[in-house]
């Protein structure tokens, strides 16, 4: 018995040094000699100060920006550190009352567009810090932002075509425009 | 369903089979009794561990021996787990100085994490100091992986040996398992994530100026976290501006390569694969889709190499994508339909060139529908568990489909190793019915199957199920357990029911909505998730010890093939009569009186 405790406590241990300790620095270093833009956040600097990672989308709600997908985080939208979703079932009439709002926000920032809104745009992401939101999704709220900026839709447009990337290597996943890059490009940055 | 979503997955078949004979051979080395040009690689670290250790490498053990050094060293690693979250607060790597687990808490969490069930009642990036997730819960990760597998080669020797005593080694089982597969497998992948974007450093959290100030309403709470209320009895709000926005970092990539190649699920953060920072890209989706299945999928093929026979591993292959393909479609067909809540209002949930469409709730843009749904049912047909979506968002089919693939016992390609040695329990069951309607003793592998083997398969089968339903009427009568729910009406009873198989058959997935850590919770499922491992895995045992003794019985004319069609179709319909007469009343009180009422 006292042999046996002694093979399970030594090997847990040993496992602990290779597995807990040795593996993930190893990963470490490599990742941060290979990668390490990726390794550190993927973060968007200005000024050598990381103002936002390329990764993480940002709560926006004032009409001369594009705003992203809701976000149930908690107690603010976009928390970094508390990701999740709303977790909300398809029939939770909580589900449908919180869309119905979220339409009513869209169209009051943008009075005169009628067309029915995207998906994505009216449902939180698995994340809360969904970084992108589809292609329809920005075209529906191209008119507003241009409006608001008073550039015209052809240049506003160009810069979401700069934001947009397809899907990866043609066929993986979807089409789709990252959100905090396009405001801060709006923004001149 | 759309073109995309029909390519996505066939391409994802595509890689994975190329994968399994090259990954199924490897492992066969591995595992071989005989040294072989890979055992030799690692020989020196082996051989030292095994001297530090008091390891005696040549010792054969039996079946007994074998159980009790995988439950000690397994007991061992529970209380380090737990050791190492109640005293986090004093010991290094704790950045964001964050203090004790609760001790239901970190029981339940030890219990999840030795289990291979990974099911968490905690937020990783607000609970958990980075020295915890390093030394503790990834570091188990890799062992309860390397036990699942050390338990499934164990189990393939019962047929291999003859008139034998013994059935290997734990410790040289468990030690190669995790040299030579897991650590340079994980290696690999986690060098692949952080090429797209997962984070893998061991800095503090960023703040970073936001570009646009916003304002958050926020309760006000006392001294002792309960919120204030006013005169009118309605909690004191107040409002604030949002300024910053914090930006988790830490060692993520390593522990996500292990966490999906491992079938283990436990995320880094919070939001699991959902997180950009856990899964920023389609491609990387891919792979840790490709990751979960990569090791069950390949050792069919080391079973039916071990055993002499390939097409044995194929025929277990084939069972398995038998029921997986349909149900991976069904999922994704459901999801793309989109809910049909939302038609009444103003929102377009068509599929088009510039979106996904459908049933977006819970999804990312970068996922859509496909490699959403897809990712849903390979993460329950494996015990992963791990999401790249929230399941509680699911439409009442979509989310059948994973609920249902969960209690199926998780054989469809299932945990690592465990998956495969549950699979093996069906198949002594389905040989045995075959025998039955023939009036013959079954044989399967070259092996009797006997009234002991018989019982062991059985107890292997119905554990997992009883735990499952028993557990979920205890939840459903305790106001304690109802207390969790959040979604009205169906859709609650499948969030506990949902639970309670996730727990029992080691997956460790959540309908999320659930407030699972309270003491209730976290000590229910810490009992299902404990009995239905380590049960099965000692009947597993019992059954291999009884069959290594026997001799080998050569096939003759009344021998039932189980490598042919019949017997694919054969074993597929016993799993899903198992599955499908135990749990449709469940499932119809749940998410099929959900869809009833969401079609109308």
């Amino acid at each position: 018995m006292s042999r046996l405790l002694r093979n399970a406590a030594v090997m847990l241990l040993m496992m602990t040094v290779i597995t807990g300790i040795a593996y993930p620095l190893v990963v470490t270093g490599l990742a941060q000699v290979l990668f390490p833009s990726q390794a550190n956040g993927s973060l968007i600097e200005k000024d050598g100060k990381p103002i936002g990672s390329t990764l993480i989308g940002q709560s926006f709600t004032d009409p001369k920006y594009f705003w992203g997908r809701p976000s149930a985080t908690t107690p603010q939208a976009y928390n970094g550190i508390n990701s999740n979703g709303s977790n909300l079932g398809p029939t939770n009439p909580a589900l449908t009352e919180a869309v119905k709002q979220r339409i009513d926000a869209l169209r009051a920032a943008d009075p005169g567009n009628t067309a029915p809104v995207p998906v994505d745009l009216v449902t939180a992401s698995g994340s809360g810090l969904d970084p992108e939101i589809s292609p329809a999704a920005a075209a529906y709220q191209v008119s507003r932002v241009a409006k608001a900026r008073g550039l015209s839709v052809a240049q506003v447009q160009a810069m979401v075509s700069m934001a947009t990337s397809g899907r990866q290597f043609g066929l993986l996943g979807e089409p789709r425009v990252n959100v905090l890059k396009l405001n801060l490009a709006l923004d001149g940055h | 369903m759309t073109t995309y979503d029909f390519f996505q997955v066939v391409l994802y078949l595509a890689v994975l089979l190329v994968l399994v004979k090259p990954v199924g051979s490897y492992m066969a080395l591995v595992f071989a009794d005989t040294p072989n040009r890979v055992t030799r690689l690692g020989g020196g670290v082996e051989r030292l561990l095994y001297r530090l250790a008091g390891v005696r490498a040549d010792e054969q053990m039996g079946w007994r021996r074998y159980a009790i050094a995988m439950l000690v060293f397994n007991m061992a690693g529970m209380l380090a787990v737990y050791a190492l979250q109640r005293l986090q607060q004093w010991l290094p790597l704790n950045p964001q100085h964050f203090g004790a687990v609760t001790p239901d808490s970190a029981i339940n969490t030890a219990i999840s994490f030795i289990t291979n069930t990974n099911w968490q009642g905690y937020g990783g990036e607000s609970t958990m100091s980075y020295l915890t997730q390093m030394m503790g819960l990834a570091v188990q990760n890799f062992l309860s992986a390397a036990t699942g597998m050390a338990v499934l080669v164990a189990v393939v020797r019962g047929f291999t040996r003859r008139s034998a005593d013994s059935i290997g080694n734990f410790w040289v089982d468990m030690t190669r398992g995790t040299l030579y597969v897991l650590v340079p497998f994980s290696l690999v992948m986690a060098l692949l994530l952080t090429s797209q974007g997962v984070v893998q450093n061991f800095k503090s959290y960023v703040d970073v100026p936001v570009a646009q100030v916003t304002r958050m309403t926020e309760t006000v709470k006392d001294a002792a976290g309960n919120p204030l209320k006013d005169a009118a009895g309605n909690d004191v709000t107040q409002e604030s501006k949002v300024t910053t926005q914090t930006l988790p970092m830490g060692p993520a990539a390593s522990q996500i390569a292990i966490k999906q190649l491992g079938t283990n699920g436990g995320g880094f953060f919070n939001a699991n694969s959902a997180h950009p920072y856990e899964n920023p890209t389609p491609f990387s989706n891919f792979i840790e889709m490709l990751a979960i299945f990569l090791i069950p999928g390949g050792l069919c093929y080391t079973f039916g190499s071990m055993v002499g026979d390939r097409r044995q591993g194929w025929a277990i292959l084939a069972t398995m994508l038998l029921i997986f393909v349909p149900l991976a479609y069904c999922a994704i067909g459901a999801e793309q339909g989109g809910n049909p809540a939302l038609h009444g209002l103003a929102v377009d949930q068509t599929a088009s060139a510039l979106q996904a469409g459908g049933n977006m709730e819970g999804k990312e843009t970068r996922f859509g529908i496909a490699a959403s749904g897809l990712f849903a049912t390979i993460t329950t047909a494996a015990s992963c568990g791990a999401v790249n979506a929230m399941h509680d968002s699911l439409t009442p089919l979509g989310g059948l489909v994973p609920m249902w693939l969960i209690q199926l016992g998780e054989v469809v390609f299932g945990g690592v190793g465990s998956g495969l040695y549950g699979m093996l329990a069906f198949a002594v069951v389905a040989v045995f019915i075959a025998g039955l309607m023939v009036g013959r003793t079954p044989e399967y592998l070259g092996k009797k199957i006997e009234a002991h083997e018989m019982k062991m398969a059985s107890l292997a089968v119905l554990v997992p199920c009883a735990l499952v339903v028993i557990c979920t009427a205890i939840a459903v009568i305790s106001p304690a357990g109802v207390a969790g729910v959040s979604n009205p009406g169906a859709h609650g009873f499948s969030e506990v029911l949902y639970a309670v198989s996730s727990a029992s058959n080691n997956n460790g997935s959540a309908f999320g909505g659930l407030s699972a850590n309270t003491p209730f919770w976290n000590v229910l499922l810490a009992v299902c998730m404990y009995w239905s491992r380590f049960l099965l895995a000692i009947a597993m045992l019992a059954m291999a010890g009884s069959l290594a003794a026997k001799r080998h019985v050569p096939p003759s004319a009344g021998t039932l093939p189980t490598h042919t069609p019949l017997f694919i179709t054969l074993l597929a319909c016993v799993v899903i009569v198992v599955g499908a007469l135990t749990f449709l009343p469940a499932l119809a009180l749940g998410p099929i009186a959900e869809y009833l009422m969401s079609a109308h």
